[in-house]
């Protein structure tokens, strides 16, 4: 039970580790999604990740306290 | 000649692999050097078998799902793999977390299992320790491979990529027999983070109908663009040094 706690955990931590950037890029995927589905032409939709991939990565690597 | 999104997923997935396959490599020689080989190459077997067992469930069902929502689920898994690994290697290289260090994760683990050698299951912890450490960091490879080569139908490349990292680890570890802490790590993490993330925007972008001008070159504009950012970054994380 413990050794499958692990690998959960371990699965879960593949893709979280800052939980808000984590979220901050879920939140942005959808707003794009949402914006391609509502007429954005999806190049410029998908454009729109790229400065808000380099924002929500900046500000999490700022918000970060030395360890 | 290799187009440049057949390069990038061999050297992703070669990449990636090799860093997770020094960390396997590390628990397995503790084990194998404090308690012995048998349990050290029982619990790694265990573990890969376990990980075909997964790969020949699930990567069929692969096949069923439109390329387009594919296409979106993997460039939204990378993108958080990816920007994960990319924030890690910023702090690590401006000083603001230490770097992984495999002496350090080696000496824990046999320090640990010299404790259990007097323990009546101390084979079966030993073993436990290497099927552990090798499911772990390969439930990660597999992830990679399937990430990096599904959604363009290049899972053979990627496959091919991380193939080339575990019997590359192997040799170099059999050979020096001791862990591999001369892999400049974050180094590679570095350049994985970029390389997933750019992956990651690509494959978001086509998922939602996007046509990148350039095609695959995209993929290059991407990295720089990523590239820059991130160097930008831990120069200014330096300067902050809090």
């Amino acid at each position: 039970m413990k050794l499958l706690r692990q690998i959960w955990d371990e699965l879960v931590g593949m893709f979280v580790d800052d939980g808000a950037l984590a979220a901050q890029t879920v939140i942005l995927v959808a707003g794009v999604t949402l914006a391609a589905l509502l007429g954005l032409p999806a190049l410029w939709a998908a454009a729109v990740l790229i400065p808000g991939c380099l924002v929500i990565l900046g500000a999490s690597v700022m918000r970060a306290k030395k360890r | 000649m290799l187009s440049p999104s057949a390069l990038s997923t061999i050297t992703a997935a070669f990449l990636a692999s090799f860093v997770e396959v020094v960390e396997a490599f590390t628990i397995v020689l503790a084990v194998g050097i404090t308690r012995s080989w048998r349990p050290a190459l029982i619990g790694s077997a265990l573990a890969l078998a376990l990980l075909v067992i997964l790969v020949l469930i699930f990567g069929p069902l692969f096949a069923l799902i439109p390329i387009h929502v594919l296409q979106f689920a993997v460039g939204v898994l990378l993108l958080l793999f990816g920007m994960r690994w990319l924030r890690k290697a910023i702090l690590r290289a401006s000083g603001f977390i230490p770097l992984h260090d495999e002496a350090m994760a080696f000496a824990k683990e046999t320090d640990l299992l010299k404790r259990q050698a007097a323990d009546k299951k101390a084979d079966y912890l030993a073993m436990a320790a290497a099927f552990k450490a090798v499911l772990l960091e390969g439930v990660e490879v597999v992830f990679i491979v399937i990430a990096v080569g599904t959604a363009h139908g290049m899972t053979f490349y990627a496959g091919v990529g991380a193939l080339t990292a575990v019997v590359l680890v192997l040799v170099i570890g059999t050979l020096v027999h001791k862990p591999l802490t001369q892999v400049p790590e974050n180094a590679l993490k570095f350049t994985v983070g970029l390389m997933l993330t750019s992956f990651g925007i690509f494959w978001t972008g086509e998922g939602l109908g996007a046509d990148w001008p350039g095609a695959d070159l995209t993929l290059v504009a991407l990295l720089v663009v990523l590239g820059g950012f991130s160097a930008l970054a831990v120069r200014v994380k330096r300067g902050v040094g809090t």
